[in-house]
């Protein structure tokens, strides 16, 4: 390799920048991929594994206790009808929506660094999703009559009240689950034929054979892959924005001051893309030092992410300072108070923590050499993902903790059955990410080799790394979709 | 062949993969990199065939154009999906909140379309997604477990590192002869025939 990773990262005028190091041939991303599923199971991962269960285990004993006892486990109590329940939902939503930006969004957008990461950023989505589905379900007391939210007809002659944001979540929420499984399982037909060509057991060969349905990699077929990818991604882009924004109507359709503000929307889809992407930051950070992918997932990846995180951070920033100010400058006494309660009022450590972990420690990436520094980035995603859950706490027990009647004023207090189900939640996540990174190809093997040089039938001898001269090569007949999927 | 009405009925439906009949599937040849198959690919289609086609292990830029394979049909499926996803879900909350059960809530109309927008929208994400799959799906003839390409042992690594161009046998300028040179005459690696 003739230049460094630092280097490259130094030099902005390379023309097309070089994502995966090591100038590495077909066959080895297809190998070092498919090796990490192949192998034995390493020691390392049961270090992962057995923890994560146990926090798993953890969370079922919490569940069985909360359907037989009822909610009353929780801290939750009037005024504080919603605690760490919703907190935990917005919390887990939010960090879905890193995954489809990544995997919808910058595909729209020709970015192609995305190939190194979209894979497993897409599996953290349904798996967060998973655990957000999780707490709206189990927090309604009666469990058992769950299915009222969906318009099923019964013999009650009942329907839902489809006018009310509860139900606007309920949908958007499912909806999106569903659709990132299935964009996630149509990126990973290809992969799973690769498992399946180069499985050496008959089960393995049956299993992986039985997903791949078939594929056979014919232009004809990838002709019609292709499409139906980049459909999923125009449909996912809209789709993203608006679950975290129909989440956000949950509390702004309400009327309650320091919920009922217009700035919601796009504030809580800043704040998910944030929080999303500090996870991406957590997971990526293990993966290539355990997998040995540092050459797939490269600096430059972290580089990129870190400025996101920078950019989104400071959105969030930005809307913590507009709805302070507009809390003043509306004039309003309920607003203005909401505001000064949470900043200077009983629960104003939780609100200095969110401004400490959301708005000041993303500044560190202003600094190239904190964007290209591994234990920095690991530090500040885990930081900015504590004040992400404390941003969700605050608005929600903040605003509902003193509300128009001072006598009716409570203090929310976390039993160990709230604490139980949160540390649950991060046992489910932990585990399904560890049996996703056992059995499935972590990395799009089909969409990193797009974006090798010699992938390219008209430039493989021009595609030196850093080459200039690639970016000035005539685009061949129709603006297709270049390196897509 | 005798005449086998179910089978005259599987080749006329659109959803099953119709193969060639006869002894031979076809040809199919291994060429070395995208670059090699792309220029393979401008021959092969110039020479007139059409039962053929090119297997890669990811998308490579353009190859559709040098097979000369028309744009997907997909997104017309899609957008019937998507559109009947999102009359389904409005005309339901329409029929719920003024027909079936209507409740005054706030206050407002029975018929207050503005809050049917969010379920109307996420439902026609939802058909069209599923519409984008399945009809991925059904254009692709897949699932299909088994296929002749599968005898080929140089072909388990179409998914790994290799290009091939296959030519099936009921194209009309197939011959079992003349096809394998005119592949070799191409730069193919190796040119294999396949049974069905």
């Amino acid at each position: 390799m003739a230049q460094t990773e630092a280097e490259l990262l130094d030099n902005p005028v390379a023309g097309n920048p070089t994502l995966i190091l090591r100038s590495p041939d077909f066959h080895a991303i297809t190998e070092v991929v498919a090796e990490a599923v192949e192998r034995p199971t390493p020691i390392g991962w049961w270090l992962f594994f057995v923890p994560a269960f146990a926090l798993l285990a953890l969370l079922g004993v919490a569940v069985s206790w909360l359907f037989w006892e009822g909610i009353g486990i929780w801290g939750l109590n009037i005024p504080v009808g919603w605690a760490w329940d919703i907190t935990n939902f917005v919390f887990w939503v939010g960090i879905g929506h890193a995954g489809t930006l990544i995997s919808a969004i910058l595909f729209l957008f020709r970015q192609k660094w995305r190939t190194s990461i979209n894979r497993s950023a897409e599996a953290m989505t349904i798996f967060a999703v998973m655990c957000a589905l999780l707490f709206p379900s189990i927090h309604v007391g009666r469990v058992w009559v769950m299915y009222w939210v969906f318009p099923v007809p019964n013999q009650m002659g009942v329907w839902p009240n489809f006018r009310s944001p509860l139900l606007w979540d309920v949908f958007a929420v499912s909806v999106y689950g569903t659709v990132s499984v299935l964009f996630w399982y149509v990126g990973l037909i290809p992969d799973l034929a690769t498992m399946r060509d180069r499985a050496k057991t008959r089960v393995r060969k049956f299993v992986y054979g039985f997903f791949a349905l078939g594929w056979r990699g014919s232009v004809r077929q990838w002709n019609h892959y292709e499409s139906a990818y980049l459909v999923l991604a125009a449909l996912a882009t809209p789709l993203v924005l608006s679950v975290h924004s129909v989440v956000s109507m949950d509390f702004a359709v309400s009327l309650l001051p320091g919920w009922h503000t217009t700035i919601f929307p796009p504030y809580f889809v800043a704040g998910a893309i944030f929080s999303g992407f500090a996870m991406v930051v957590t997971l990526m950070v293990i993966c290539r030092t355990a997998f040995g992918l540092e050459h797939i997932i490269t600096l430059r990846h972290f580089d990129y992410m870190a400025k996101i995180m920078l950019v989104t951070g400071s959105m969030v920033g930005y809307a913590y300072a507009t709805e302070f100010f507009t809390s003043w400058y509306s004039g309003n006494p309920y607003e203005f108070f909401t505001f000064m309660n949470r900043a200077l009022g009983p629960y104003a450590w939780a609100y200095w923590i969110m401004i400490t972990c959301n708005v000041i420690s993303p500044q560190i990436f202003w600094f190239r050499k904190a964007r290209t520094s591994i234990p920095i980035l690991f530090a500040a995603s885990i930081v900015i993902n504590i004040g992400m859950w404390f941003e969700r706490f605050v608005i929600i027990v903040t605003s509902l903790h003193r509300d128009f009647l001072p006598s009716a004023w409570g203090y929310f207090r976390p039993t160990v059955w709230d604490v139980s189900c949160l540390l649950g939640s991060f046992g489910l996540f932990f585990t399904m990410f560890c049996l996703f990174v056992r059995f499935l190809p972590m990395v799009a093997t089909s969409e990193v080799k797009t974006v090798l040089p010699q992938a390219n039938p008209h430039g493989a001898d021009r595609g030196a790394v850093g080459d200039y001269r690639r970016s000035t090569m005539p685009a061949h007949g129709e603006p297709a979709p270049e390196g897509a999927s | 062949m005798p005449f086998n009405p179910l089978r005259s009925l599987r080749s006329k439906t659109l959803l099953v993969n119709r193969l060639p009949e006869g002894p031979y599937f076809g040809i199919l040849a291994e060429f070395a990199t995208p670059t090699d198959l792309y220029h393979a690919c401008e021959r092969v289609r110039d020479e007139g065939f059409t039962r053929w086609d090119a297997h890669t292990p990811f998308p490579v830029h353009g190859l559709d154009g040098a097979m000369g394979v028309r744009r997907s049909p997909l997104p017309w499926i899609v957008l019937v999906a998507g559109l009947t996803g999102a009359a389904f879900a409005f005309g339901l909350q329409w029929w719920v909140h003024a027909s079936a059960y209507p409740l005054v809530i706030s206050g407002k109309p029975y018929f207050s379309w503005p809050a049917f927008i969010p379920i109307t929208f996420e439902l026609g994400v939802l058909f069209a997604a599923f519409g984008a799959v399945i009809g991925m799906l059904a254009l692709n003839r897949l699932p299909m477990h088994h296929h002749p390409l599968f005898q080929s042992k140089v072909f388990e690594r179409v998914t790994d590192d290799a290009f091939f161009i296959s030519i099936e046998s009921w194209d009309p300028r197939f011959d079992a002869a003349a096809t394998p040179k005119l592949l070799e005459s191409l730069g193919a690696r190796s040119v294999e025939l396949l049974e069905s």
